[in-house]
């Protein structure tokens, strides 16, 4: 199953509003833990995504993705700014020039934003972050490709492997971000950057459910 | 001369230490500061870390003191975006930030290079105040 252009730009659209519609949701969880400006930071960044959007749309997906995490970069403030930024940057990269994803360009989009991510955090899996969510869904969506399941059950499964990595920060004690201030004091609150990296999985991942019905 | 980029979060912390570092080195150096998200947040903001750097480069390169958390990764980011001319002239200190601009600010007022600023910024980390 391929992904095209207009596909990559409904789904940002559709991460915009699932983060407008969370953007409450995702302060609180940081108000707890952290500075709670992680709704609010990602909200004005991806406003601004679609803002810019109609300046990049209609060049091919590398240079959108590209484009998109320079408007992140420059907009969100906080560091899910650099840490999303650098995310679909790298995403860009490696499908650079392309009008249409495949499984496989799927796969090496997410493994390079994800190790954009850990390079840029300094950060891994057990830290309390938003790779709680990332690793296990990438190791999920990669599994279930390589096992011939299509694209929508794959990423489905992924979306569900995010999901119990999101519960599964609440067990642990935060080592990167305003968070680990906190130290052992945040074990029993949920990691909102963990939280909002599933809530786009699973946008994705309904986008997909919804192409082929 | 090297020049000094404050970084902060806040755009007061980063007037307030500008304000503080230009006085102890009296306008010899160039001093260039980035505080809150371009809509008045508080926050980083990558785009006016790199025109600081440019403002601040007179050839001998420039030092950039952060805050904490995303200021390190904005600053980095800024790194990443400059131009080839610019590659192995900027650095990073692993200082605190206002002992640190202070340290920094007045030894490259007396002209020394980049590596011997970084230093003297990154040991204000052992200052002993009391």
């Amino acid at each position: 199953m391929l992904l095209t252009k207009s596909d990559v730009v409904n789904i940002l659209d559709d991460i915009v509003k699932i983060v407008e519609d969370n953007r409450q949701y995702l302060t609180e969880l940081d108000a707890a833990i952290g500075d709670a400006d992680h709704g609010i930071n990602l909200d004005r960044g991806f406003k601004a995504v679609r803002d810019k959007m109609p300046q990049f749309s209609d060049k091919d997906i590398g240079a959108i993705l590209k484009n998109v995490g320079m408007v992140l970069v420059s907009t969100v403030g906080g560091a899910s700014g650099p840490l999303y930024g650098t995310f679909f940057m790298r995403m860009g990269n490696v499908v650079s020039g392309k009008n249409t994803l495949d499984e496989n360009d799927i796969i090496a989009m997410f493994e390079a934003g994800l190790s954009g991510i850990k390079e840029r955090g300094k950060a891994q899996a057990g830290d309390k972050t938003m790779i709680d969510a990332m690793e296990p869904a990438l190791n999920e969506l990669k599994r279930a490709l390589s096992e011939g399941r299509g694209l929508k059950e794959a990423i489905e499964a992924a979306a569900n492997d995010a999901y119990n990595g999101v519960l599964m920060t609440k067990d642990i004690a935060a080592k990167k971000g305003r968070a680990s201030y906190l130290g052992e004091r945040s074990i029993g609150h949920q990691d909102p950057g963990a939280t909002s990296a599933y809530l786009m999985i699973k946008t994705v991942a309904d986008y997909v459910d919804k192409l082929q019905q | 001369m090297v020049g000094i980029v404050i970084v902060s979060h806040s755009k007061k912390v980063a007037d307030g230490l500008y304000e503080l570092a230009d006085q102890m080195t009296g306008g010899k150096i160039r001093i260039g500061r980035s505080g809150g998200t371009k809509d008045g947040r508080l926050g980083t903001n990558v785009d006016e870390i790199v025109e600081e750097i440019k403002k601040c480069e007179s050839g001998d390169g420039v030092l950039i003191l952060v805050d904490l958390g995303s200021s390190v990764m904005s600053a980095q980011m800024a790194l990443e975006f400059l131009d080839e001319e610019y590659a192995g002239k900027v650095e990073i200190a692993d200082a605190p930030l206002v002992e640190g601009t202070i340290a920094a600010s007045v030894e490259a007022s007396i002209g020394s290079d980049i590596l011997k600023v970084k230093e003297v910024a990154e040991a204000a980390k052992n200052l002993v105040k009391i």
